[in-house]
């Protein structure tokens, strides 16, 4: 048997209060794409952390082609032909593409030289690239493409990717996956992390899955059902959430040719959005991040006002009208941002719940906070959504992202809205909580509620809306019923790849 | 290696002992200040923190620790609320000058009369022109999204300009033999913000900076303007969310502390001060904000801090006095007690964690 290029032996990781990685063993073929499947907090960052140098093992052992392989730090992992490109891009937006690569750089060569050699990675892998465009103005596909190129110029013997389609449309998916594809064939080895299953089904040789910093099996993707591959993901058999038909009934938010410039220069400024949701009624919004997404629910939520007659709530204007008068009238919101939007960092939960919850869970009279109701709103919450937290006076701070998350949905769910605007509302959860946040919207949906979803998962829009409309730059396609919709026709409303073909390699 | 680790939540205990670490410190640094000087360090920080209290001429000292701390507490609850949401009212001390200007030239205007509304109608005057003063900031800000802290610091200087001015024009002492300076409201007492209880320090401004503490208290901890004040400081965008308009929320704030600072200065220049002359403004409105971070912006604490500063100004002075220390050593250490404030006030948020760093 041949050595295989990184072998990682019996790796441990712990932090105060969790055991991140115990003891993972796998290894990563000359070539070979590998997936790394696991939820979140299952410990695959930990685990790339470690191969990347960023952070030490506790104990175990890594070998790189036959030999000890201990990275102090990135730079040494990066010398060792190890890159990654991360979940969160490290980019200047005011910075063109070629500036932001050479700050990555040991020794960026001149800069006429550095765009040559850009252009020409990014040609014959194709990804069309231009190195003078200001990163600023670059979708999310484009700037992870600068991500890619700047580790592709290190000629990495190991590409490790964090969830790399989180951020793009189908047809980028595909040019991402053709460009992979290149890169295997050329002898390079990928580890893959995601946990999206069909595309590791199609892209990978190997994977390996993690539950609770274990490695509990490994398989062969082509042959192993995407099912299969979930329930060894969380350790349970999946419960999908159940919908029942549902009659709509009026239209209970109306947006007619709303136009919003960008609130700041790298904003996405709404133009001409129309909207109809109807009581009972789920409206799934796909689209990439940074495509308008927070602004319109700044439109939704009264953050942003806006003409009066442009946002209409059961035929009445509401437009001028801020958050708390819409709470008032039923209009309830959970943003994408959870610390410091949907909550603040430092304050308790009860004092979170009252947030946004004053207002119909009658928690203030005369101006006066009444805390013991607001105690119980909080307890309430974190009881019906199974929020973990010793209770509600600790910090929103102190709760794991998927936790908090479910408190913010919590906390509008049980208001009984009458329209609910939520954005991604079960990022960060694992599918658990995600399968329970989805089907407290559906029950919702079903009492009569008209429900609008902001979300880049494609899958759970599928599983949860009535009808769908993509964002693409601002522009909200038309809404078309959601079932019997295919990838490409998503893809298509998402504004493809943003008018980018396939390369041709 | 040492390096500071962020808690998952702050430490209450180490909010509490935060100030009480920091006055030790000062206290240690201080009197290595004062050795280094060439005097006996334990006399000078006794003489400074115990000589006022309880010292040969205590009697003398305390009712001075009201007179000093009230208006320094008055200023800082005011200021302690716009701090909170972070809205800078550096100008307190332009709006103190203005309280004092607006209400002694209230009453002023009615002299030699000896109605009994004089006094109150003088009160409502003063909150009126510090709340008028703060107004100037609060609009800029609100219509053109001007910098609060520029202006209202500028302000500062326009207000002493302008109190030189009336000393030496339109409320100067028509019997006064030319000296710049109004006439003086001690002898006058229908305008007089005298002593409650006679020796005791106890003036109408001391009941006011009491009120001033209860309020902000209630306010911060049982309103909704004050949960928004709050909320504003810690997440800006939650507090839009929550539907605070910032806005009004400007105005409430910088109204708010420019009146409580036209208080303290109207109840000054009534009582302990006496008259509207060139020098009246001493200060209290910049010391305040030491006054109020050392507070650390919450009602009782300001309270606690204003009489620890009034205390160390007290002793400060007796210590230059009997000891002949400088005054600058003085002023390095009350700087040194904000400054050791707000170096431990870090423990509240980070813990120190020895070892190796991990980047994450």
């Amino acid at each position: 048997m041949t050595v295989p290029l990184l072998s990682l032996q019996g790796l441990t990781k712990a932090y105060p209060g969790v055991v991140a990685n115990d003891s993972v063993s796998f290894d990563i073929g000359e070539g070979e794409v590998h997936a790394l499947l696991g939820e979140n907090g299952a410990g695959k960052s930990t685990l790339v952390k470690m191969i990347y140098g960023l952070v030490k093992p506790d104990s175990g052992k890594m070998l790189l082609r036959g030999q000890p392989f201990e990275p102090a730090e990135p730079r040494q992992a990066r010398a060792d032909g190890i890159a990654m490109v991360f979940q969160h891009f490290s980019l200047f937006d005011a910075l063109n593409v070629a500036e932001n690569i050479a700050l990555g750089m040991e020794n960026p060569p001149e800069m006429r030289d550095l765009a040559a050699r850009i252009r020409e990675v990014s040609e014959t892998y194709g990804l069309p690239l231009d190195p003078f465009r200001t990163v600023g103005d670059l979708s999310a596909g484009e700037r992870q493409r600068v991500e890619i190129i700047r580790c592709l110029l290190q000629d990495p013997k190991l590409l490790i990717m964090d969830e790399p389609t989180s951020v793009l449309t189908p047809q980028e998916v595909e040019i991402l996956f053709k460009t992979l594809q290149k890169l295997q064939s050329e002898g390079t080895s990928i580890l893959y992390i995601s946990h999206k299953l069909e595309e590791i089904r199609t892209l990978c040789d190997h994977a390996t899955i993690l539950r609770l910093g274990k490695n509990v099996g490994e398989c062969t993707p082509s042959e192993t059902s995407a099912r299969d591959m979930a329930e060894m993901m969380v350790g349970s058999s999946l419960q999908t959430p159940q919908r029942a038909a549902r009659e709509f009934g009026e239209v209970a938010m109306d947006i007619t040719g709303l136009s919003v410039p960008a609130p700041s220069a790298f904003g996405t400024a709404l133009k001409n959005v129309h909207l109809k949701v109807r009581k009972g009624e789920i409206l799934g919004i796909g689209g990439v991040a940074g495509n308008g997404q927070d602004e319109l629910l700044g439109v939704l939520s009264g953050e942003t006002l806006t003409d009066a007659d442009a946002v209409k709530l059961h035929g009445k204007p509401i437009g001028r009208l801020g958050p708390t008068a819409r709470r008032r009238f039923g209009v309830l919101a959970a943003p994408e941002e959870r610390l410091g939007h949907a909550a603040a960092p430092d304050m308790s939960l009860t004092e979170n719940a009252m947030l946004t919850g004053s207002v119909r869970e009658g928690l203030e009279k005369n101006g006066f906070l009444d805390w013991g109701a607001t105690t119980d709103f909080a307890e309430r919450i974190i009881k019906a959504f199974d929020v973990r937290t010793p209770g509600p006076g600790n910090a929103a701070r102190s709760l794991s992202g998927g936790n908090l998350q479910k408190f913010v949905i919590g906390r509008e769910v049980l208001q009984d809205p009458d329209v609910l605007v939520v954005n991604q509302p079960t990022w960060g959860v694992d599918a658990a909580a995600a399968a329970a946040i989805r089907q407290s919207l559906l029950d919702l949906a079903a009492k009569g509620a008209a429900v609008i979803c902001i979300s880049q998962d494609l899958d759970e829009l599928m599983e949860i809306s009535d009808s769908f409309a993509a964002l693409n730059e601002g522009r909200l396609s038309a809404p078309r019923e959601a079932a019997g919709l295919t990838v490409d026709e998503i893809g298509l409303m998402m504004g493809g790849a943003h008018g980018m073909e396939v390369a041709h390699v | 290696m040492i390096r500071l680790e962020k808690r998952p939540q702050p430490s209450r205990a180490w909010s509490m002992a935060t100030p009480l670490v920091a006055v030790l410190a000062t206290m240690f640094f201080g009197g290595l200040l004062f050795a280094v000087l060439g005097k006996p360090p334990v006399e000078a920080i006794r003489t400074i923190f115990w000589e006022p209290l309880f010292g040969e001429f205590a009697f003398y000292y305390r009712p001075q620790l009201l007179v000093k701390g009230a208006p320094l507490v008055l200023i800082a609850i005011g200021l302690s609320l716009g701090f909170r949401a972070g809205i800078w009212n550096i100008g307190a001390e332009g709006q103190y000058i203005m309280g004092a200007i607006f209400g002694a030239g209230a009453g002023l205007a009615f002299y030699p009369s000896e109605s009994f509304l004089i006094f109150p109608f003088m009160v409502i005057a003063g909150a009126f022109g510090g709340w008028l003063w703060a107004m100037i900031p609060a609009i800029l800000k609100t219509r053109f999204g001007t910098n609060e802290i520029l202006v209202s610091l500028m302000l500062v200087y326009v207000a002493e300009q302008f109190l030189a001015s009336v000393s030496l024009g339109l409320l100067k002492n028509p019997e006064g033999f030319g000296f710049p300076g109004s006439r003086n409201l001690q002898s006058w007492d229908a305008a007089h913000n005298a002593e409650l209880i006679a020796g005791s320090g106890m003036h109408w401004g001391v009941v006011a900076a009491l009120i001033a503490v209860i309020f902000a208290y209630v306010l911060l901890n049982r309103h909704m303007t004050g949960y928004h004040i709050r909320l504003t400081g810690e997440a800006p965008r939650a507090a839009k969310f929550a539907g605070v308009n910032p806005t009004r929320l400007v105005l409430f704030c910088l109204g708010t502390s420019g009146a409580l600072a036209g208080l303290a200065g109207m109840f000054e220049v009534s009582g302990p001060s006496g008259q509207i002359s060139i020098d009246f403004n001493v200060g209290y409105g910049f010391t305040a904000i030491i006054v109020a971070f050392l507070g650390r912006l919450h009602p009782v604490g300001i309270l606690l801090a204003g009489g620890l500063m009034a205390l160390t100004y007290i002793g400060g002075d007796i210590a230059q006095s009997n000891l002949q220390l400088p005054a600058a050593a003085i002023q390095v250490f009350q700087g040194m007690l904000l400054f050791f404030l707000l170096a431990f006030d870090l423990l509240t948020n980070f813990r120190i964690a020895i070892g190796k760093p991990e980047v994450a």
